[in-house]
């Protein structure tokens, strides 16, 4: 596979310029740290702290209850593995308003960044053509954040964004970390909306 | 068995308006003989999304999306399933996400098949553990009380409860 040369720190900025615009869910760990910068842990973004694999089914679970938003999920490689199928109950569902954004550093970032399966062989782009998305990228350098933003801002989902990032610490900042807080913080603010 | 009701058709049926009544527009499931009416009765109706997941786990995160956004959800499984969702019910102790799930049993109640005993008799300590309340079902009479109970716990009390159907309800399947 193609050599990887993106940093992924400054790289969801340039994808989503407008980040007020959409609903945001993430899972944990370095993807989440990214995704809460982004939105400077905005009321429009839920992110996760464990629970490992719950982002995309979370993210489904919005878009099918909000059409009328446009929901991300952003999750690493590991939290996508680990709940691979979500992919085919999000493809076959089939909801336009929801793109699905793996930041994938080919390992365990958190617990010592130890390889993972997309170090391996896994080709994630595959594996969601496989589940059915019609619409999937793949990113591994900063040339190609262009066409990440156009990519998610074109037409009608779901997609899939594969972010292929190198190994490294993830975006420094400090998000709140209490479920029951950020569950009612997202609420008010979506019914306010 | 066309031209045939289906045997879980009556009481499919009056549970289904009572998960309609109460603003449930989103039935995830994994496929069980003890869902399968259910299902079809959801699938039918216009203003309900029904969801076919990979595994069990991945309803309660749907269901936690879903409140996120002001909607409800039901979550329905066998009792295997039960087994596949424990690390995801930290939604509810740790966020108070209201979760309604629906659990066919097999393992208890003139079971036949022995692969299916371990899970049946860890239902409920797994359900416990992670603070799920439980409100089963053994005869027809209780099923409206018990889906009623089950409703209120989780869309007004904020909790997760588990509608859970025995097999002396559902009858014991034969081999």
């Amino acid at each position: 596979m193609t050599e990887v040369t993106l940093n992924r720190v400054g790289a969801l900025p340039q994808i989503f310029p407008n980040p007020d615009d959409y609903l945001f869910v993430t899972g944990l760990a370095g993807p989440a740290r990214d995704a809460a910068a982004l939105t400077s842990d905005g009321a429009n973004m839920f992110t996760m702290a464990g629970c490992m694999g719950a982002a995309t089914s979370m993210g489904l679970g919005m878009a099918l209850g909000a059409p009328d938003r446009n929901v991300v999920v952003i999750a690493g490689d590991g939290e996508m593995m680990m709940n691979i199928g979500s992919l085919a109950t999000v493809a076959t569902q089939a909801p336009k308003n929801l793109t699905v954004v793996c930041v994938d550093n080919g390992g365990h970032g958190e617990t010592g960044g130890q390889d993972g399966h997309t170090s391996a062989r896994t080709n994630l782009a595959k594996v969601a053509e496989g589940f059915g998305f019609e619409k999937v990228l793949t990113v591994s350098s900063e040339a190609g954040l262009k066409d990440a933003a156009e990519f998610v801002a074109a037409g009608d989902g779901p997609r899939f964004l594969w972010l292929r990032v190198m190994a490294g610490e993830p975006t420094k900042f400090k998000r709140n970390l209490n479920p029951m807080e950020c569950r009612v913080r997202f609420k008010n603010a979506f019914q306010a909306a | 068995m066309s031209g045939d009701v289906h045997p879980h058709d009556p009481w499919s049926r009056a549970l289904f308006k009572q998960f309609k009544a109460a603003g449930v527009s989103l039935f995830s499931y994994i496929p069980d003989a003890g869902n399968a009416r259910l299902v079809e009765l959801a699938d039918a109706d216009n203003e309900m999304r029904t969801v076919l997941l990979t595994t069990e786990e991945e309803g309660v995160s749907l269901a936690a999306g879903a409140d996120l956004v002001g909607q409800k959800a039901v979550l329905m499984m066998q009792s295997s399933g039960v087994g596949n969702c424990p690390n995801f019910l930290s939604f509810v102790k740790g966020g108070g996400f209201p979760i309604l799930m629906m659990v066919s049993m097999r393992g208890d109640y003139g079971e036949q098949n022995p692969w299916q005993y371990p899970m049946g008799e860890a239902v409920e300590p797994i359900l416990e553990a992670m603070g799920v309340l439980i409100f089963k079902v053994e005869r027809a009479d209780e099923l409206e009380g018990a889906a009623n109970a089950a409703i209120n716990a989780a869309f007004r009390g904020g909790k997760a409860a588990a509608l859970v159907l025995s097999q002396k309800f559902l009858g014991a399947k034969a081999f």
